[in-house]
């Protein structure tokens, strides 16, 4: 049996910055995880990535990536992605350090 | 040292010039991320998880002073004001920005420093020996030969797409302090009447399938080194394999068509490859030799060395522990730790990379090393200048008298920057240190090498580790291996798994548990963690890491 498809984010690299960034249903990309579109169809999100790899000039390596939804927008479901989102636990830099400044 | 001459400067001016360029078409869009990859792979550059990497090799562990203040400068002005030294002799920085990276490959430039073949699948940097030059049991410096492979390897049109990376290196001394049985080709510097050759170590390797290198050749003539090295690349390049990504590395070539066939080959062409050496490699190296000169070590009493050790028990500990026997009178090779308990291993800040360069210049001859222990050397101490040295790096959070014990820990970037990681091992390094420290069991329990990796690749060269963890991720959840009586010296050993993984929460009391048994048995302060492993084996260990399974046995 096929398993069930469960919701997904697409996240990728900015070029220049090379810091974690999602695409936005606008065809944007966002900083935040909460501000990324939670694509829960799967025929949607081939699609999806499709069009977000249409700005690969600007992204580097898009891919879709497990997200739930949460109060306040997708929460990520593996750690792996919570560190994406976060930063390195061993010092307060990356997006954790940049939400700090804000 | 080597000083790069006007070939060696044109070379990488106009290779960092090009990558310029790449970048830029990579902006402007000309170059597409699967065209350029590749390129910016070549120049040490990754994409990791919050960013992009630079990966600069540290050909052989040696640095100068001023390269070492380039080091400096770049993790000041381009980064996060620090840089991670890795377990094979490079220096990573975690945050360089994309524009950034081309004036980051000049600056190296200006001090013949550069980040080629620190990626990709060619001949990386050859590593060697952190003691090499100094250390009391060496039979020769093995760095001038570290030097030719460098100049061979860089930009070798052969070479440049291998089947999959490939690692080498060089220790001049019996006892291996470069883990020459685990990498793709290990060299040791031997005598045969009178001579001086090498010993070549094939196919050894960590990673998902992790073996111990086996001799290719016991004695190698110096003058063979070269075209017996190509040799063994042409014949890897042949019959190595390229459909299987993780059956590509040579220790798997090696072991496929055994040692004795990949002998055979190798020799074969040998005798078709060395006719094209023409003598013009040996004068090179005769040239390259004179850069490796020892310096003239003085001669003078060590009364203040003594007096200090005699009266200072912080000084005597740090003696003890990070000072090593140098080859000349008076002199001692002196381990930094950059190690401190709680700080990530590894990780040295600009301001302690100018310190540690001030030092060398004002006493170390001018010369300092990385170790794939990743530490940092001062290779050529005069004992008298010891005390002062030790006040100034007590100072600025380099005083961490630990080396060789359990929170010298050797651990790989993990989930914390690594792309490819499947779990942490900074933060794992950090609680067993810092556990073990406020235990003040440290210096008690004595030798005992502690090694961490956050995936399968096994950077964190865990299979060689007396307690080696292996991060890994489990349905979603960081789950941890123990494997107990790896060894990286000459007695090279893989170490054996103690049984189903440990959560993340759950290990460093796993860790102490192993070590408690190891006091109860030991049979003496003298007798090492890996001595008393291999006098009882691992029931005894298992036995405290699984109390339940023991008991469903009973």
């Amino acid at each position: 049996m096929a398993r069930a498809f469960t919701p997904k984010v697409i996240t990728a690299n900015d070029l220049l910055e090379g810091d974690v960034i999602y695409f936005t249903a606008e065809d944007t990309w966002t900083r935040e995880l909460s501000e990324a579109e939670l694509i829960t169809d799967e025929a949607d999100a081939q699609l999806r990535l499709l069009e977000a790899e249409k700005q690969n000039i600007r992204i580097v390596g898009a891919y879709l990536a497990d997200a739930k939804a949460g109060p306040n927008g997708p929460e990520p479901t593996h750690f792996r992605e919570e560190f994406r989102r976060t930063g390195p636990s061993n010092y307060f830099h990356g997006k954790q350090e940049a939400e700090a400044n804000v | 040292m080597y000083k790069y001459n006007e070939f060696d400067e044109a070379f990488l001016a106009e290779r960092n010039a090009q990558f310029r360029a790449q970048v830029e078409r990579r902006i402007d869009g000309s170059l597409t991320e699967d065209e350029f990859k590749p390129l910016r792979l070549m120049n040490g550059v990754y994409l990791q998880l919050h960013a992009y990497m630079l990966r600069v090799a540290i050909p052989y562990g040696t640095l100068n002073p001023n390269q070492m203040r380039t080091l400096a400068l770049l993790a000041e002005k381009w980064d996060k004001g620090y840089g991670h030294f890795t377990t094979r002799q490079n220096i990573q920085y975690n945050w360089p920005k994309l524009r950034d990276l081309p004036d980051m490959l000049d600056a190296l430039g200006e001090v013949g420093l550069h980040a080629i073949q620190t990626s990709g699948n060619t001949i990386r940097n050859t590593t060697a020996d952190h003691f090499a030059g100094a250390a009391a049991d060496e039979l020769t410096d093995p760095r001038p030969y570290a030097e030719l492979i460098r100049q061979w390897s860089t930009d070798h049109p052969e070479f440049q797409f291998l089947g999959r990376k490939f690692k080498i290196a060089i220790t001049g001394s019996s006892a291996d302090r470069a883990v020459i049985k685990a990498h793709d080709v290990g060299l040791q510097v031997v005598e045969q009447d009178g001579k001086i050759g090498f010993k070549v170590i094939v196919g050894g390797g960590l990673g998902r399938t992790p073996m111990i290198g086996q001799v290719l050749r016991e004695f190698l003539p110096q003058a063979d080194l070269l075209p017996y090295l190509e040799s063994v690349l042409t014949v890897y390049n042949v019959l190595g394999r390229r459909d299987n990504k993780y059956k590509a590395r040579i220790k798997i070539t090696v072991s496929e068509n055994g040692i004795d066939t990949y002998r055979a080959m190798t020799e074969e062409a040998f005798m078709a490859i060395r006719g094209q050496y023409d003598g013009t490699d040996q004068q090179l190296l005769e040239e390259i030799k004179t850069h490796f000169q020892a310096p003239e070590f003085r001669a003078a009493p060590t009364d203040a060395f003594d007096a200090a050790y005699a009266n200072d028990p912080v000084f005597r500990a740090w003696a003890d522990t990070n000072l090593a026997e140098h080859r000349a009178d008076g002199h001692a090779i002196a381990t930094i730790s950059i190690k401190a308990h709680g700080a990530t291993p590894g990780d040295a800040t600009a301001e302690q990379m100018r310190v540690m360069a001030d030092l060398a210049e004002q006493y170390g001859y001018g010369e300092l090393r990385i170790s794939h222990q990743q530490n940092v050397i001062l290779p050529h101490v005069h004992k008298n200048d010891l005390p002062a040295i030790h006040a100034t790096l007590k100072a600025h959070g380099l005083a961490t008298a630990n080396i060789g014990l359990i929170s010298d820990i050797i651990a790989c970037p993990g989930m914390d920057y690594c792309a490819l990681a499947t779990a942490r091992s900074i933060p794992v390094a950090q609680e067993i240190a810092t556990r073990f420290d406020e235990l003040k069991m440290e210096h008690d329990i004595g030798h005992l090498q502690i090694k961490i990796s956050g995936c399968i690749n096994a950077c964190g060269h865990h299979h060689v580790a007396n307690i080696g963890i292996l991060g890994l991720d489990r349905a979603g959840v960081e789950n941890y291996q123990i494997t107990l009586g790896g060894d990286a010296t000459e007695t090279a050993a893989i170490g054996t798994r103690t049984g189903p993984g440990f959560a993340y929460d759950e290990i460093v009391p796993a860790v102490e548990r192993i070590v408690e048994v190891y006091m109860a048995q030991r049979e003496s302060a003298e007798e090492t963690f890996l001595e008393t492993y291999r006098r009882i084996g691992m029931e005894p260990f298992k036995a405290a890491l699984y109390p339940e399974a023991q008991k469903k046995v009973a």
